[in-house]
């Protein structure tokens, strides 16, 4: 077993960084199109990425996390905030510039279905992006994708097949190959497996893992399913309403949550183990999560927080690190709040 | 969960569906039985026939495409495939009530409510306006929707995801039925919702004591919620146990690969997940061995030839597998 998860004996190289960076999408109405307002998808995020691990990032539904992996690769302009990777800012970068950083960084997308081309074949999927950047045509490109094709384990005769020929997995397989195919150094997986059923997960988690090793790739891993998060991340960061609350080694955020919210989500997660089920203790929040477009003043979570004081409601929680490697945003982590959990 | 009393049987169902590409078998054999106050998970992936089988017994199937084959569903003395239209029609509203995954397209968008909530009072409860509308707004209260008065004039898209939810349960309450199919009923939602979803159900199974049929992909919602749990594959029952035996000793070969494909949120280790190698299965022809055979890594020459019956090989725990995973020779000699 490798220690990575844990961090030792390896010196960290900050791949990306990302500092307080915004996406906000206008909300338009009238005539003259005038903008009202604002869904504040990513409203101020923060981190670091290091090379050659796999930075989880969780949250539920509309908390800005796929928006974020965007605007991460400038799929998104974002509205303010940096984006440094390989040392640029790619919020700078134009042109010419950005496409040749592109090469450098690819994605996965969550659905198979909608992301492949039903009208191309397989190999003119995974042979476009060696087109466009000039590195491969004809006979080349042709040997490329074959060899593409056994990496991520697929007979290299699919080439010459269309997307409807495959399920779900093996199109996703597809997906990988294409984000391969310029040698990334990052790749933003965003839900890769969640729309998949359970048992094509695992084979899809164990691609991506045995690639990680054999090509050194750094893996932002974007999903909701928190044990899939613990199972695949080195580091993990949590998003509620367009904000990081929380981020940590994996297992120490999930031994010792400090954010009310990750205590909260974790707990509510369940384990496949009825004997485990039996003994555990659930934190239910209350409520919904409010809308994007109008944010709680100070904390986003204050409407939901059990723990939530008065500054709460007033004074955004500054985002620090209050342990080694342990960053958190809240107001109440030095009181040692943990909220109570109903049986 | 003392009494053993059978509240519903189904013996023997087959569904199939008619389409342009072949018949699809979706349903191929399918018998359980459900018992009073027992909360029973049914677990399987997509296309496993786990919905068509409860969406058969409850006559919501359409007719064509699908045909129902052979098979009876015993409820209350009568066979649910059988009795009239208005039969099913009173027992689906009032005595076996339904909660679909997708709350967002299980309520009608140009009806209050409380117009949707009342309906089914004045059907078959025989209420009168100001009746219906009070229970209504208990319901709703019931399932922790504040205002609940107030809320009654709403429309579907006034609510949350989650919300909504709530409301497809009250309605699935609203006569107070002695059984409830829940499927998939969290599945769209996200997990802090979900659990106050399945709290919910938890709670309102203790204080109405009905049967619950849970239908899910999830063995983790299951292992907090049910009695007793059937597995599903092809559209045929392959195993089915009393929760903890499931979960400490899974005997067939597809649950044990699904329980080594799930990750635990609560181990530091990270341990390689096992694959379930292979595609999921191909409906579109009648299995002649064992469906799960061709991603089975246990499979021998006869799981291929002939497909196992889902019998009994301990108390309480039934498994269709020729190979006996535990001794790693085949279960039965010849």
């Amino acid at each position: 077993m490798t220690d990575k998860s844990t961090g030792n004996g390896k010196t960290e190289q900050v791949l990306l960084k990302v500092k307080d960076l915004k996406k906000h999408f206008p909300i338009r109405r009238g005539m003259l199109q005038r903008e009202v307002g604002a869904v504040k998808a990513v409203d101020g995020v923060t981190f670091d990425v290091f090379q050659g691990e796999t930075l989880g990032l969780v949250g539920e539904s509309g908390c800005g996390k796929s928006t974020t992996g965007r605007a991460v690769l400038q799929l998104h302009a974002p509205t303010s905030g940096e984006v440094v990777f390989e040392g640029k800012d790619l919020t700078k970068l134009k042109g010419e510039e950005l496409r040749k950083m592109r090469r450098r960084m690819q994605m996965i997308f969550q659905d198979p279905y909608a992301s492949l081309n039903p009208r191309m074949t397989v190999g003119d999927i995974i042979g476009e992006p060696l087109e466009v950047h000039g590195l491969a045509t004809g006979e080349a490109k042709v040997k490329k994708v074959r060899e593409l094709l056994e990496t991520v384990g697929l007979p290299p005769v699919f080439g010459n097949r269309f997307p409807h020929e495959f399920s779900g997995g093996q199109r996703q397989r597809i997906g990988i190959a294409r984000a391969l195919a310029l040698n990334p150094a990052f790749i933003v997986c965003d839900e890769p497996i969640s729309a998949l059923d359970v048992s094509i997960q695992a084979q899809i988690v164990n691609l991506l893992e045995d690639l990680q090793k054999s090509l050194g790739l750094t893996y932002l891993f974007i999903a909701h399913d928190l044990s899939m998060v613990r199972h695949i991340a080195d580091r993990v960061a949590v998003m509620y309403l367009g904000k990081t609350m929380e981020l940590a080694d994996k297992n120490e955020l999930y031994n010792n949550p400090l954010h009310p919210y990750t205590q909260a989500l974790l707990s509510a997660v369940p384990v496949p183990d009825p004997l485990v089920e039996e003994k555990r203790k659930r934190i239910v929040l209350q409520g919904d999560p409010p809308s994007p477009a109008n944010p709680p003043k100070g904390c986003v979570f204050s409407t939901r927080c059990p723990l939530a004081i008065d500054v709460c409601y007033h004074d955004v929680p500054v985002w620090r690190e209050v342990k080694p490697r342990h960053l958190v945003a809240c107001h109440r982590v030095e009181d040692g709040g943990i909220v109570p959990s109903i049986v | 969960m003392d009494t053993t009393d059978t509240i519903l049987e189904v013996k023997d169902l087959v569904t199939r569906f008619a389409t342009p590409e072949g018949v699809i078998h979706a349903v191929n054999g399918v018998s359980f039985n459900l018992k009073e106050g027992e909360t029973l998970g049914v677990v399987g992936e997509s296309g496993c026939g786990k919905s068509v089988t409860m969406l058969t017994i409850l006559r919501l199937i359409p007719q064509p495409p699908a045909k129902v084959m052979r098979g009876e569903a015993l409820f209350g003395g009568r066979d649910l495939l059988k009795v009239s239209n208005d039969e099913i029609r009173h027992i689906r509203g009032a005595q076996i009530g339904m909660v679909f995954q997708d709350p967002m397209t299980s309520l009608n968008p140009v009806l209050t409510l409380g117009r949707q909530l009342t309906e089914p009072l004045v059907t078959h409860l025989n209420m009168s306006k100001t009746e219906s509308r009070a229970r209504a707004a208990e319901l709703l209260k019931m399932v922790g929707i504040p205002k609940a008065e107030t809320r009654l004039d709403d429309y579907p898209h006034q609510f949350s995801g989650g919300m909504r939810q709530r409301v497809m349960i009250a309605m699935a309450l609203a006569c107070t039925p002695q059984v409830l199919i829940a499927d998939e009923p969290t599945t769209a939602l996200d997990v802090t919702i979900q659990a106050q979803i399945v709290e919910l159900v938890k709670r309102l199974r203790d204080e109405i004591g009905m049967s619950i049929i849970w239908i899910t992909h999830d063995l983790g919602i299951v292992a907090g919620l049910a009695h007793r749990v059937m597995v599903m594959y092809a559209g045929f029952i392959v195993e089915r146990a009393e929760l903890k035996a499931l979960y400490s000793k899974p005997l067939h070969p597809y649950t044990l690969g699904l329980l080594g494909s799930l990750p635990r949120i609560d181990s530091d280790e990270s341990i390689r997940l096992t694959n379930i190698e292979g595609r999921p299965p191909d409906l579109s022809t009648a299995p002649v061995g064992c469906p799960f055979a061709p991603r089975c890594k246990f499979a021998y020459e006869r799981c291929i030839k002939e497909n196992p019956l889902l019998k009994a090989v301990e108390v309480g725990h039934e498994v269709a597998c020729w190979w006996d995973v535990e001794r790693g020779k085949p279960r039965y000699d010849g």
